[in-house]
């Protein structure tokens, strides 16, 4: 069975803030999952799916976190795939919501690394021990900006790829950011102030980093009968695919490439549509180089031309052919508990309802995609993919 | 400046011949012996077929850098690589030792042996 369209995205909100100290992690989340339901008009006592990624959510997966908002459920899942975790959870509530396993699925992200100070990017990040690659990592000090930083690299040494066409990534992003008054970094900046800002991990600098920022977000996903009965505009999901990559064991390792070669493939022939369908994506921006490797193994452009496509504004909207991240993604607006994949899941919702914000929505919006990769493109991470269609 | 800590993390069960044979500054690979070929980072189980016959083997200890970044928010700035070894494995390390203007991919390297925070001594690489 297909499961092509059987489910709508009918709740998205965004929590406003960039920083918060005084709310609790939980209180986060449940205020984004206020903040969705009520954008779908919808009750939490009509929630009957819970999805949420164990490693943002306080307690065991998602039990206390369902317990703090008072949901009675009859599907629970807490996958966790780092960041790209959300788009891959409106897959999961695709495929419960087709299957009968529950009707109003909840997806939630919260994180506030910002208060607590965390060195996302730069430092390395202990595991447990009982991972039996972290003994042949760690000491070599492999944090998040490093790790992808040697993804640029290789990518920079095969196709040529320069750090000014990285830096045109992040040009596009602070030209829609300037529109979003709650973006960390709303100034528009230059080619030359990326390649000027302070180098943090060879070849990627500052500016080719995205922000730490506190938040979260949450999403409404329901079937088609309960979406028609609401108010909003209707959002179908049309297609969706999720793919892992690792080193594989050592042998021919290629880190030009990511897990959206797979993810993306799955969710175009699922939805039944082309990349040159696409009117708006939403790309998960951790670096500069991620966007370039993500629209590449999307389809977008040929692998390893990514670097030229991104060059001269084509991701700026209203300039050029990929609109992408209006909202000013993670490069510039916020990174909530250093996962993007939720507000990228956001902002395509936005932009199918014509809901952005009007300097930057796309005049054509029957096609939007979110894309999300969560782990690391230098060692091993999960790629997800999600096609929206406005109805 | 700071000189640059190696903290050795601990071994899990099978781990402990390679962190004793770089000890005595040689560089084993876990190879399956149903098919002959290497992989990396060693495990217990061949992670392409599964199988748990298994052996260690000494690699060469040369290779080529197929990627690296240079971590200048660190303080000392490291280096941070992967080089593919002649056995045809690439494996995460370090590159020391070498100034940083003659790190390039494709440069030709060779292991060398750090001291770790515990005594245990660490693979990394240098230009060759």
């Amino acid at each position: 069975m297909s499961l092509k369209g059987k489910a709508y995205i009918v709740g998205a909100w965004e929590h406003p803030t960039r920083k918060a100290p005084d709310i609790s992690l939980m209180q986060l989340h449940a205020e984004c999952a206020k903040g969705a339901l009520d954008d779908a008009g919808l009750s939490v006592k009509d929630v009957d799916g819970y999805f949420c990624a164990a490693g943002d959510t306080p307690g065991l997966g998602g039990m206390s976190m369902a317990e703090y908002m008072g949901l009675r459920l009859k599907h629970y899942d807490s996958t966790d795939s780092g960041g790209s975790s959300y788009n891959l959870h409106v897959g999961h509530a695709l495929m419960a919501i087709a299957t009968g396993r529950c009707n109003v699925a909840l997806v939630t992200l919260a994180g506030r690394p910002r208060s607590e100070g965390v060195q996302t990017g730069t430092a390395p990040r202990m595991g447990n021990v009982q991972q039996a690659e972290l003994q042949f990592e760690f000491p070599y000090g492999p944090a998040t900006a490093n790790m992808y930083a040697m993804a640029a690299r290789r990518h920079m040494h095969e196709f040529g790829t320069t750090s000014e066409q990285l830096a045109w990534v992040k040009v596009a992003a602070s030209h829609h950011a300037q529109y979003n008054p709650h973006a960390m970094l709303p100034k528009v900046v230059t080619v030359e102030d990326v390649v000027n800002s302070p180098m943090v991990a060879d070849p990627l600098h500052r500016l080719d980093c995205c922000v730490i920022s506190d938040g979260g977000g949450a999403l409404v996903i329901t079937k088609p009968e309960i979406a028609k009965s609401l108010k909003r505009p209707l959002v179908k999901v049309i297609g969706t695919g999720e793919a892992n990559k690792a080193q594989w064991g050592g042998r021919n390792l290629d880190l030009t490439y990511s897990a959206g070669r797979e993810s993306g493939a799955a969710a175009f022939e699922m939805a039944g549509v082309k990349p040159s369908d696409v009117k708006y994506a939403s790309i998960y921006d951790s670096f500069t180089i991620t966007v370039v490797m993500q629209i590449e193994d999307l389809g977008f452009c040929k692998k390893g031309e990514g670097g030229k496509f991104v060059s001269d504004g084509n991701l700026i909207s209203g300039v050029g052919k990929l609109p992408f991240n209006t909202d000013g993604g993670g490069l510039c607006s916020n990174h909530p508990g250093n996962r993007g994949g939720m507000t990228k899941v956001i902002e395509a919702v936005r932009q199918a309802r014509g809901e952005a914000h009007p300097k930057v929505q796309v005049k054509d919006h029957s096609i939007v995609l979110a894309h999300g990769t969560g782990g690391s493109l230098g060692t091993r991470h999960v790629g997800s993919t999600v096609i929206l269609e406005r109805e | 400046m700071s000189e640059r800590v190696y903290q050795f993390v601990g071994t899990t069960p099978g781990t402990e011949p390679y962190w004793d044979a770089a000890k005595e500054g040689k560089l084993l690979l876990r190879y399956n012996k149903d098919d002959g070929q290497p992989h990396y980072y060693p495990r217990q189980i061949c992670p392409y077929t599964l199988s748990t016959n298994l052996e260690w083997r000494e690699a060469k200890g040369t290779g080529v850098i197929y990627t690296y970044s240079i971590m200048h928010a660190a303080k000392p700035a490291y280096v941070i690589a992967y080089v593919t070894l002649d056995e045809g494995v690439s494996m995460m390390t370090n590159i020391v030792d070498t100034p940083f203007d003659q790190i390039k991919v494709g440069q030709k390297v060779k292991v060398v042996f750090k001291d770790m925070d515990d005594g245990h001594k660490l693979p990394c690489f240098k230009v060759a």
